[in-house]
């Protein structure tokens, strides 16, 4: 049997967006995978902290408030401090074409942007987890 | 493998979920995990938290935690939410209200799917119980989505059970059909902001009136979204715990909780055993032709694993009695 995949779908910042958040989530459930929700407004010491402690495989960030080239990269960093850099990071949302590449550098593994399939994400996660 | 035993018990936070995925996904080294955990296991206060979905019971554990913590309590927490039957997956929302205590040392919270066991929890949940116990955690709130009898495995678990109940969800008498009354402990009515609150607080009231047990379940009000009457609950939760330690409970408890996982370690390794039958299928067949019965099927596999079956023999007339 192939392995379970636990992914935590968080979204950092201050926007209250979160219908991305919750399609990509429900999108990673029909695909078979666990998925830990922590809703709006998280600091990104607490979406660490959570990834941590339910020792997901991956974190999928949503941001559409334009702080991911704040956020994103701190949530990576964190990951770094607390030895847990095993821990895949992806991101979504409103991201600029000139932030990716500085985003991709900082350890951020993967962008889907607004339009792209949620296949794709799954995908994604699939291949890096089981590799 | 010594290293994430040592570091659970010595209250490093990665090294504790790790050992949860172990046993969570029957990963190797499970078995020298448990061993090596089970010795400190036995010392957490169990709190199992029931209700049906959206009655408030996350957001309710949050307050509990909050009031824990100021008691110099350590916590840990437990939410099962069910895995979905179609993809398997799920969606473990329980943490979105708890999510104030995330950066708590002394607060550990893990969310579980179900993964298609039945009874409310999933088939793993007592042993993540005995790693966070073991782990030091003073007391552990386990929350599960149940609403009737059958659905709430933590009863047999826990050491008290808050079942969490809502307004307008029908009457006190369906409830009590729901076999509600029996499991519950203690109980809230939450969402007591609500028209019909008081109400059900009444009905609930005249029902257990009627119950003769030697325990009477306290029913507290609690409005957990604005921390309403969660001090007042869970002086009700340690009253009930006074009264199962008083009796000894928690050891009758913990014993035959013992007895109910060697049973399901022997139960799986029976039916695993049965399955590596070559024949196992052929005899599927037979009884689904109607060539044999399943309890004579049962009969000639005990009979090959060379187990003397009395039960089987006696099944019968025992069924009749019944
Ligand atoms: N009106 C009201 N809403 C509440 C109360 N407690 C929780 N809620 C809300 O009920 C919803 C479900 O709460 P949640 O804790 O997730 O329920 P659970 O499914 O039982 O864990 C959330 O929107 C809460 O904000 C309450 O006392 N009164
Ligand atoms: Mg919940």
């Amino acid at each position: 049997m192939a392995k379970r995949i636990k992914v935590l779908v968080g979204k950092p910042g201050l926007d209250g967006h979160d219908r991305g958040a919750r399609v990509v989530a429900r999108a990673l459930r029909d695909a078979g995978m666990e998925v830990i929700y922590t809703g709006i407004r998280q600091t990104p010491e607490q979406i660490v902290a959570t990834a941590i402690q339910e020792d997901v495989d991956a974190v999928g960030l949503s941001c559409l408030s334009g702080a991911h080239n704040n956020l994103f990269p701190k949530v990576v960093n964190l990951l770094r401090e607390k030895g847990a850099e095993d821990i895949l990071v992806f991101g979504g949302g409103i991201i600029p074409d000139g932030d990716i590449a500085g985003l991709k550098e900082a350890g951020i593994k993967e962008i889907f942007r607004p339009g792209s399939s949620t296949d794709e994400t799954i995908k994604f996660i699939t291949d890096q987890v089981n590799q | 493998m010594t290293a994430i035993i040592e570091g659970m018990l010595n209250g490093n936070v990665r090294s504790l979920a790790k050992a949860i995925t172990i046993v969570e996904n029957d990963r190797p080294g499970k078995k020298e995990l448990l061993k090596a955990i089970f010795p400190r296991t036995g010392n957490a206060y169990l709190i199992g938290i029931t209700g049906p979905p959206g009655a408030g019971k996350s957001t309710l554990t949050d307050k509990l935690i909050a009031l824990l913590r100021q008691q110099g309590k350590t916590v840990g927490i437990i939410a099962v939410d069910p895995s979905s039957p179609f993809s398997g997956g799920a969606i473990l929302g329980d943490r979105i209200r708890m999510q104030q205590h995330a950066l708590d040392d002394g607060v550990f919270i893990r969310s579980m799917a179900t993964r298609s066991h039945l009874g409310g929890l999933a088939k793993t949940t007592v042993d993540v119980i005995h790693l966070l116990d073991a782990a030091g955690k003073d007391v552990i709130i386990v929350e599960t989505v149940g609403v009737g009898q059958d659905e709430v495995d933590i009863v047999k678990i826990a050491h008290t059970t808050v079942v969490v109940m809502v307004p307008g969800l029908g009457d006190a008498v369906q409830i009590a059909k729901a076999g509600v009354l029996e499991i519950a402990d203690v109980f809230a009515v939450n969402k007591a902001d609500r028209e019909g609150a008081a109400k059900l607080v009444n009905e609930l009231r005249a029902m257990l009136d009627m119950s003769t047990g030697d325990w009477k379940p306290d029913i507290f009000s609690t409005v957990a979204r604005d921390d309403v009457g969660i001090a007042d609950l869970l002086a009700g939760i340690y009253q009930h715990r006074e009264y199962v330690h008083g009796k000894g409970l928690d050891q009758v408890k913990f014993k035959s909780n013992v007895r109910q996982e060697l049973c399901t370690y022997l139960m799986d390794g029976i039916i695993e055993l049965a399955n590596s039958y070559p024949d196992f299928e052929q005899l599927v067949d037979n009884i689904y032709q109607k060539e044999i019965t399943p309890l004579e099927g049962a009969e000639k596999l005990f009979k090959k694993m060379g187990v003397k079956n009395n039960w089987l023999t006696t099944g019968g007339d025992d069924a009749e009695k019944n």
